[in-house]
């Protein structure tokens, strides 16, 4: 990559790291949240539904302060953690944390719908089969909404690339720490002649974008030309 | 292996509360629709948690006060209305889908496949199948997950009459040599009296009557499909094949003709006669083009609201059902014990009327 500076590079090999970390982390939770939030009735689902959606509608400063004020070195719960180890604030896993959050309502409906989509009736029918309930979703529900898994996942990465204002907020602009993407795209345009590197920036971002909109079409077809 | 069933249920408008005995064979759960027939047969499967009762296969209970057998720990193969096969799955791995969790012996799959003739289908994805072999193919996915007893939900109910024509056989293979108990509901006076062994009839959410399929079929106080689906069911004996395209059949020493069937000589068949398809006459009939003419008794007559009466006759070939106004019994002086003779038109017994006993 020898058009990219060593320090253009770094921000895009943070952003990616970053990106596949909080996406990683966020899918199985993301499902389980969705199949929940689309199957079962239980006492404060709307509550959860708005908490899932906050960082949407939210100005992601504020989830950012939020994310601060929690999880930051001086508070019970960052103090616990970083007992075990787990530091977030100002490190690069602080950022993917961040992406994550705000990643995860995006995740979280595109999931949604496509577990609603599926017919209970086929669960029901692999049930009488013999097939417990996790059996159920692993052999029925889960191919069945792959395609929406995927597209979910996708637009949690493509958000989690991007994520600029609950990041910056949270863990700051520290070149080589946390400083993505975005927040380098923002860092050289604050400086005199930073213009070129940053447009090279923009020109990564949407190649990256792209790419992975592209994969992620190019398998949910796939899937979908299978179980038809 | 008896399944028992007792079960207390709120329904929407109205309250389900039946006691019935499903013996070995093929039960129906014979009424109209709305009359609580899924409820049970889900509730049996599991699919649906009764208020209160007790449903137990032979010793094993699925369901009692504090006992709750899931689904999935029921081995029972259900087939549904609608075939509701995994589609992102081939027919093949449709069929060994519930072997998988089964642990046991069943049925081999070259069998079924042979006894459902799938076996062109087998790579296909069930998007790619009619709605009759979606319905084949259903059943031995139900078959093949090694089931104590099979549940089926009007399984022909979606199809047109021709498919229906194509899985009836399909099920009396399937009660004749699966060997397997069978609960089936149904609404259709054909596929009873096609399958049936046992009937229990449900009407506003109650057992109105429960017993062998010929007996609740000719008696003329119950009919769940109304008086025009009435209609009472022979067994009779292929005698043999006439080259004017008729087959003749024993009934009780009575002979038979309907339009030229498919079994074999010494084969026992069974024939609905449809209450409205016979003429009743209180002297041997002359000079008359119908070929099939039982004497008998009658037993008894249920008049209706209408001007019709449903009357039953006790022939040598078992009890058939007639359907005629009331002023015709009135003016044949028809009444319990007078002797009387019902006369059937051949080409009045459509072919989905017949099919092995």
């Amino acid at each position: 990559m020898s058009w990219l500076s060593p320090e253009e590079w770094q921000a895009v090999a943070l952003s990616l790291r970053v990106a596949v970390w909080a996406t990683v982390v966020a899918l199985p939770l993301g499902l389980f949240t969705a199949y929940a939030l689309a199957r079962w009735s239980f006492p404060g689902k709307q509550f959860v539904n708005g908490l899932v959606h906050l960082p949407l509608i939210l100005p992601p400063v504020v989830t950012g302060y939020l994310l601060l004020m929690t999880f930051g070195t001086r508070t019970p719960v960052g103090a616990f953690l970083a007992e075990w180890g787990i530091v977030f604030a100002f490190r690069w896993t602080g950022a993917a944390l961040a992406a994550g959050i705000m990643a995860f309502p995006l995740m979280v409906r595109a999931m949604r719908l496509s577990i609603e989509a599926v017919d209970p009736k086929l669960e029901e029918a692999a049930a009488t089969l013999g097939a417990s309930r996790v059996w159920v979703f692993v052999t029925v529900t889960l191919p069945l909404v792959l395609p929406g898994v995927l597209a979910g996942s996708v637009l949690a990465f493509a958000k989690a690339m991007g994520e600029f204002g609950a990041t910056i907020t949270f863990v700051s602009n520290i070149p080589g720490q946390t400083q993505t993407l975005p927040s380098a795209i923002y860092a050289f345009l604050q400086v005199p002649g930073g213009e070129s590197s940053a447009l090279r920036l923009v020109v990564v971002s949407v190649v990256v974008a792209m790419g992975a909109l592209l994969a992620s079409e190019w398998l949910a077809r796939r899937v979908q030309r299978r179980m038809s | 292996m008896t399944l028992s069933v007792r079960l207390r249920h709120q329904l929407p408008g109205f309250a389900l509360d039946v006691d019935f005995e499903a013996p070995p064979g093929l039960t129906v759960l014979f009424g109209r629709s709305g009359s609580g027939k899924t409820t049970i047969i889900n509730a049996v499967a599991g699919l649906m948690r009764p208020d209160t009762g007790r449903i137990a296969v032979d010793g094993r209970v699925l369901c009692d006060e504090g006992v709750w057998l899931p689904p999935h720990r029921r081995r029972l193969g259900y087939v549904f209305q609608e075939a509701r096969l995994f589609p992102h799955l081939t027919v093949r791995q449709n069929l060994l889908y519930g072997r998988f969790f089964a642990r046991r012996a069943g049925a081999r799959l070259d069998d079924v496949v042979e006894m459902l003739g799938i076996g062109a289908l087998l790579d296909r994805r069930p998007g790619a199948l009619s709605g009759g072999e979606r319905q084949r193919v259903a059943i031995g996915r139900a078959l093949l997950a090694a089931p104590e007893m099979i549940l089926a939900d009007e399984p022909l109910a979606a199809l047109d009459e021709a498919r229906k024509a194509e899985i009836l056989p399909y099920f009396e293979r399937l009660r004749d040599e699966a060997k397997i108990p069978i609960l089936y509901v149904s609404h259709s006076p054909v596929e009873v009296a096609r399958l049936a062994t046992t009937v229990v009839v449900l009407q506003d959410g109650r057992v109105a009557r429960q017993g062998r399929a010929a007996e609740v079929l000719s008696d003329p106080s119950v009919t769940p499909a109304g008086v025009r689906g009435a209609g009472a069911m022979l067994e009779a004996r292929v005698v043999r094949h006439h080259d004017d395209g008729l087959t003749e059949l024993d009934a009780g020493g009575v002979p038979l003709f309907l339009p030229r069937v498919g079994q074999q000589a010494g084969e026992v068949l069974r024939v609905r006669v449809a209450a409205s398809e016979v003429i009743l006459s209180r002297e041997a009939p002359q000079g008359l083009s119908a070929l099939n003419i039982l004497p008998g008794t009658v037993e008894a007559i249920r008049s209706g609201d209408g001007p019709g009466a449903l009357v039953s006759l006790r022939t040598p070939a078992g009890r058939i059902l007639a359907r005629v106004t009331r002023r015709s019994a009135d003016r044949l002086g028809l009444r319990e014990g007078v002797t009387a003779y019902a006369v059937v038109k051949s080409v009045a017994i459509a072919p989905q009327d017949v099919g092995g006993a």
